[in-house]
């Protein structure tokens, strides 16, 4: 499956891309369009919602957020190169249950090698690894993407768009970690070990138990959407503002 | 030139609200004088957070601050939590509340008028899933002044000696533990009264007097309060009829925890409580049966903020399928 995924030809990788995303020019900003739309444009935990369940539930600490976000990583990456490389010998009409027979092949993979070198990690995720087949995210980018384009542009898509996702797991994690317990990097003694967590609060804070629960994680991530769009809206404004001030200076 | 209706009541939100805040007050001597000065305090505190929430949120959504900071309704709130929280927590505790019910629970959803939920039940509904312990702490009847006032710092060591259970949550811990019934449980216990918990049967009264007069000055109508209390007393009623051993009075229901403020102050929500007559006496009768369900299965000391906050979900549908039918058209 490697050999698949690193079969490039990147001329063809441009024209893909071209013709099915945002038009691009130079064939090496595509690249660069594909991880701004994984990490910012798109990203899957605040603008397309993605893929909740897990985000939700397994955002409790930092170290649990980023682990199932790597095996997601990994898993995207692996299956987009994956389905793009066998796009062409797919049947259309059977497609989906294909895209899922080969995205569960990796899953289980991944879910074994967890359980093999990441034991005590593998017992606290416990059914998300398994449950990253149906995390609905990596089953829309095979689709949208992965089935339209070159295998190495479809990894990378895979890949940042994953990363979009531990990034919102590891600030969701953090944020739930300090308000609920006042720690930050409980348990990663299991995935380094000799590490420490880190007590950011007093040892006497009582820990506000509802981040920890799961309203409390509907909450925050609601914030963090709200605080993204502010962030938009802001450099929308600015941006207005510019151009007004560059007009102006033309007048 | 003036538009009809041409005889107006002057029925402003601040007159409401300062109506509903002194409808609190026989509830509130009755606090003070059954438990001491503690109540006051953390009124106060609550207050103050709710004032100061309330303005930085209308100028973080650039609204008018004093026209909507004067109108009382963040007092209200503000007090509704203060009487609903036991009042020898710490001062955090009130504070951190009032600040989520502003915040989140008003401002978030759209501030006046605009909650989909009660604000004061979503503190603490929030503060009792956060801090279990603390806010089951309740005083018991006649703590000095200045030990109350210890443990509103924070001094947590007095805690044990002069904290006791509310009537409701001996009640529960008495029957859980296996062999006790109804009767071995209260009979001998200090926190039980003659007829729901010790001192809170005149602060009920108080509120169920506060309450009627609101109702004598049109402020609410009889139908949510009525439901709410019939509904807690024909579940409570059925139950012990069945099984007078393991479950509570009626009387013992509606004479303890927070169901009478609840049923005139806080069920009475114009803005998260139905609104059409039929709806309303739905929505009141829920919420009394789920306070006394809670109450008996449930694992938290009292159900008036979970049913209240359950029923605040159901009042569009409430509201959609009692429309009252329009004037001159036939029913359905």
């Amino acid at each position: 499956m490697r050999a698949d995924t690193e079969n490039p030809s990147s001329s063809n990788a441009a024209e893909n891309v071209a013709a099915t995303d945002t038009p691009v020019v130079a064939p090496g900003s595509i690249y660069r369009d594909i991880a701004n739309n994984g990490i910012w444009k798109q990203n899957t935990g605040l603008i397309q919602l993605l893929g909740l369940c897990p985000i939700l539930a397994v955002s409790t600490t930092v170290v649990n957020g980023v682990s199932l976000g790597i095996a997601t990583i990994i898993v995207m990456a692996l299956s987009s190169g994956l389905v793009a490389a066998l796009r062409t010998l797919i049947p259309y009409e059977i497609r989906i249950p294909v895209f899922i027979l080969i995205i569960a092949a990796l899953v289980t993979c991944v879910d074994l090698a967890m359980n093999a070198w990441l034991h005590s990690l593998y017992l606290v995720l416990g059914i998300f690894i398994p449950l990253i087949v149906t995390n609905c995210i990596v089953l829309a980018r095979v689709e949208a993407f992965a089935a339209k384009n070159t295998p190495l542009a479809a990894a990378w898509d895979g890949a940042m768009m994953g990363v979009g996702l531990v990034v919102v797991l590891a600030i969701l994690g953090a944020m739930r970690e300090i308000i609920g317990a006042g720690t930050l990097f409980a348990g990663i003694e299991m995935l380094i070990p000799g590490l420490r967590p880190w007590q950011v609060l007093p040892h006497d804070y009582p820990g506000f138990l509802l981040a920890v629960l799961p309203p409390g994680a509907f909450f925050v991530l609601g914030l963090l959407v709200a605080g993204r769009s502010w962030l938009d809206a802001r450099e929308a404004r600015r941006q207005r503002e510019h151009q007004l001030a560059l007009r102006a200076n033309a007048a | 030139m003036y538009n009809a209706p041409y005889l107006r009541q002057n029925n402003s939100v601040s007159r409401v609200m300062l109506k509903v805040m002194l409808a609190l007050l026989p509830g509130l001597a009755a606090y003070v004088w059954q438990f001491g000065i503690g109540i006051l305090i953390q009124l106060l505190i609550a207050s103050v957070v709710a004032l100061v929430c309330e303005a930085a949120m209308l100028r973080v959504r650039n609204k008018p601050i004093s026209r909507y900071l004067l109108d009382g309704s963040a007092l209200v709130t503000a007090w509704l939590i203060a009487l609903s929280f036991p009042s020898i927590g710490p001062w955090w505790m009130v504070a951190l509340g009032t600040a989520i019910a502003i915040i989140v629970a008003k401002h978030l959803y759209g501030g006046l008028g605009q909650n989909v939920f009660n604000p004061a039940m979503v503190a603490y509904a929030v503060m009792i899933v956060s801090f279990p312990a603390l806010m089951s702490q309740w005083p018991a009847p006649h703590l000095s002044g200045a030990e109350q006032w210890q443990l509103i710092l924070g001094n947590e060591r007095v805690l044990d000696a002069i904290s006791s259970a509310t009537p409701l949550d001996a009640l529960r811990t008495g029957l859980h533990s296996g062999h006790g019934t109804v009767s071995t449980v209260t009979h001998g216990h200090a926190a039980f009264g003659w007829l729901g918990g010790q001192g809170w049967e005149w602060i009920i009264l108080g509120y169920a007097i506060g309450g009627l007069w609101l109702m004598q000055q049109r402020v609410i109508t009889w139908h949510i309060p009525c439901a709410l209390l019939a509904g807690a007393a024909a579940v409570a009623g059925l139950l012990w009829g069945i099984d007078s051993a393991h479950y509570a009075a009626p009387w013992f229901h509606l004479a303890s925890g927070g169901i009478m403020l609840g049923a005139f102050f806080i069920a009475t929500d114009p803005v998260s409580g139905a609104t059409t007559p039929r709806g309303k006496l739905i929505f009141g009768a829920a919420i009394g049966a789920l306070i006394v369900v809670i109450r008996t299965w449930g694992a938290y000391p009292d159900g008036v903020a979970f049913a209240v906050l359950l029923l605040n979900i159901c009042v569009p549908l409430i509201d959609m399928y009692t429309q009252p039918p329009v004037f001159g058209h036939k029913k359905d």
